[in-house]
């Protein structure tokens, strides 16, 4: 992964101590409640419901143990022993206080860690693939690029206070994991004819209040015109995207009044005097960044034989079969594989992992993924570089610390923003009604029989749990000071994209689990053979699940 | 007179602030946008930009103007740092004037983006103010006041 050198770390240690003045100066009345709000934000902090709120950014989603070890350390000693994995890849702490915030910077700087623009009107961190590097389906490693991004968005003097926030993701494989289409701008690395690996740039995705799914601005861009792109797409926007009403302010309303060609010209425009500037990315840059994602020490594995072994595991012990089954998945070197391990068992809330976890996880990545972890846009960690022998003592380590829930990409495995408990811009509560999904659907055979569903929750529109790209979608909504839940069909964040479609009126929470049951039981009256739940809600449409959700008991 | 940061230190002002119901503004007044297109002789002269007053009708006389002021009537409009770049990147080589309701914590960002002076709504304090512009002394972009990245110069 990426190191910092003297020059990264020195820009770290300044902003600690410029945030340490600027906390310094609000606490002693010198900077008002608005000045202060920006800045605080710029550095991932809000003030919530119960107590502050800090977002620690994790360049996308990538970590090593000695990162983990000083987040498990923070917080306990800053907060109540625990963190919250969000769903762009960050870490959450939900009880540190304000005048320990510059402090935890501090401690954070010491593994190279910061809060830098996890927060605000500004370029947030750039998000990718959590199986980027180890994926059989890539192309090309898109970390290089990410990290580049990283740097460049870092501080950028000019994109500090953009109309709104502003979000990048960068995928380089055939499946899109990153959600590119649902980025204020989406990166793809794609080969052009003569199979030269260059830049898919879509721009106008987002969620929010008004979903929307990115445009194509260029088929191909040259990579080294990376940052000079970037920058126009920025200046236009800077410019020209609203600042008169806080939900029409994202690029995606910029884009669709503009239209898309109108708005290509307005960047190409820009694009003239910044292209081949000094912003240009060097070969030599380029190679640097990507010697930080080289292969780490693999092994040459017998693969036949480790599989040979892994199947005698798996014949001996069905509970490991059935975890290798849900929770791995290939490696693109034999011998190995990729491990998700669930942080949603039923009863804790989605994302959360404790201090010991935090630590534990720390030393199995030391001792079977050389050190390095990842987050997940679906609030699930990984190990990526797991070798297929070490699997069955890896599980048991995972299953006494309540990490090996053999559900993901299944049904349980919720997408689920922190809402009503813990956000002040909830409308409604969220993980109770996470909880009560999980704890409904417990019958694990019927929840594989459902086979991969996403399933999404949302406390208020701005769409934190990612609703409308559920294949179910739940938001919290507030119906004259009453919580109550819309559920939304048919959304999708994969390369064929599709926003979820309202079902109806909104539920009670009490009523949602049921609602949910009668969705299922509708998929699997209608599904044909190996259809899965958007295949036939596709071919179906809405009605059958609305006629059924709606009816009267019976 | 009021005061201002310029080039790192405390100056008077020595330019007439705008006076939008004026019809013929003097030499030595600062223009609207408005004013600034009826001046008969731009030489020398100094127009104040507003947030959504884009400066490309200013391209083509850069090199008359000897002031560009650029409004921030609220700190949260970020669009003034890309007109900044903007006719910075067009050649303009005179003064650039922040003006209005920026907040010192964003000195530094508004010095990247190529404003030599500043003229803050609250200039009790222009000492302390002082302090903000160099809270960072490595930056990884290029910007007009580092022309090359940190990628450029890294070694
Ligand atoms: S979706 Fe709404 S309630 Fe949930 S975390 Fe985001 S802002 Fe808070």
């Amino acid at each position: 992964m990426y190191v910092y050198d003297q020059h990264d770390q020195k820009i770290i240690d300044e902003r600690v101590a410029q945030f340490r003045d600027q906390t310094t100066r609000f606490l002693a009345g010198e900077i008002t409640d608005a000045e202060f709000l920006p800045l605080r934000l710029q550095n991932g902090l809000y003030l919530q419901r119960l107590a502050p709120m800090l977002r620690i950014a994790v360049p996308y989603g990538l970590m090593n143990s000695s990162q983990l070890r000083k987040l498990a350390d923070i917080s306990k000693t800053y907060d109540k022993g625990y963190v919250h994995i969000s769903t762009r890849q960050n870490v959450q702490l939900n009880w540190p206080l304000l005048e320990e915030v510059p402090d935890i910077l501090a401690e954070l700087s010491t593994v190279q860690m910061h809060a830098i623009q996890t927060s605000g009107n500004c370029i947030r961190n750039t998000t990718t693939d959590q199986f980027a590097g180890v994926a059989s389906d890539e192309l090309e490693d898109p970390r290089p690029y990410c990290e580049i991004i990283r740097q460049w968005s870092t501080l950028h003097p000019e994109f500090a206070f953009l109309p709104r926030k502003f979000k990048i993701a960068v995928c380089g494989s055939t499946q899109d994991r990153a959600a590119i289409h649902y980025h204020d701008i989406g990166i793809e690395l794609v080969a052009d004819d003569d199979g030269e690996i260059g830049l898919k740039i879509l721009v106008g995705g987002g969620l929010g209040r008004t979903p929307a799914i990115g445009s194509v601005i260029c088929e191909w861009l040259d990579k080294k015109h990376l940052l000079t792109y970037l920058e126009a797409v920025l200046r236009v926007y800077n410019q020209h995207g609203r600042r008169d009403n806080k939900y029409k302010a994202r690029i995606k309303i910029l884009v669709r009044a503009m239209g898309i060609d109108a708005f290509r010209e307005a960047v190409e425009q820009q694009w003239t005097a910044l292209k081949d500037g000094a912003s240009t990315l060097t070969e030599a840059e380029i190679i640097r960044a990507r010697s930080f994602f080289r292969d780490p020490s693999y092994l040459a594995l017998d693969s036949t034989l480790a599989m040979s072994d892994l199947e005698q595991d798996c014949t001996r012990d069905p509970i490991f079969a059935n975890w290798i089954k849900r929770n791995t998945q290939d490696h693109r070197l034999p011998g190995y594989r990729i491990v998700t391990l669930s942080l949603k068992a039923t009863g804790f809330a989605p994302g959360d992992i404790t201090a010991e976890q935090l630590e534990l996880l720390a030393e199995l990545s030391d001792l079977y993924s050389f050190g390095e972890i990842r987050s997940t846009h679906q609030q699930n960690m990984v190990l990526g570089d797991v070798q297929v022998s070490a699997l069955y003592a890896l599980w048991q380590r995972l299953q006494a610390a309540g990490l090996a829930t053999p559900n993901i990409g299944y049904l349980t495995d919720i997408i689920c923003c922190p809402g009503g408990d813990y956000c002040s811009l909830a409308n409604a509560k969220s993980l109770p009604i996470a909880e009560a999904i999980q704890t409904r659907f417990d019958d694990l055979d019927y929840v594989y029989d459902l086979g991969p569903l996403e399933l999404n929750i949302s406390g208020c529109m701005n769409a934190c749990g990612h609703h409308h790209v559920g294949q179910i979608g739940i938001l919290g909504v507030d119906k004259k000071g009453q919580e109550f839940y819309q559920i939304c069909l048919g959304g999708n964040q994969a390369k064929d994209a599709s926003i979820g479609k309202i079902l109806g009126p909104s539920f009670k929470q009490k009523d949602v689990p049921e609602v949910i049951d009668r969705i299922l039981s509708t998929y699997v009256t209608l599904r044909k053979e190996d259809e899965n739940f958007l295949d036939t809600y596709r071919r179906v449409g809405i009605h059958p699940f609305k006629e059924r959700a709606y009816a009267q008991a019976d | 007179m009021r005061r201002l940061i310029k080039h790192d230190s405390i100056v008077d002002d020595t330019w007439k602030p705008i006076d939008p119901d004026c019809s013929a503004p003097e030499h030595g007044q600062i223009c609207s946008l408005e004013q600034w297109h009826n001046l008969a002789d731009k030489d020398g002269s100094a127009v104040q930009l507003e947030p959504g007053q884009e400066p490309t009708p200013l391209f083509d006389a850069l090199e008359k103007i000897d002031l560009l002021v650029i409004n921030f009537p609220v700190f949260t409009d970020g669009r003034g740092f890309s007109y900044a770049r903007d006719v910075r990147e067009h050649g303009y080589q005179g003064e650039l004037r922040a003006s209005g309701h920026f907040i010192r914590d964003q000195l530094t960002y508004l010095q990247r983006c190529g404003f030599d002076a500043f003229q803050m709504a609250d200039d009790s304090d222009l000492n302390a103010a002082l302090t903000s512009l160099r809270d960072f002394t490595e930056h990884y972009q290029a910007a007009i006041d580092q022309p090359l990245p940190l990628f450029r110069r890294r070694l």
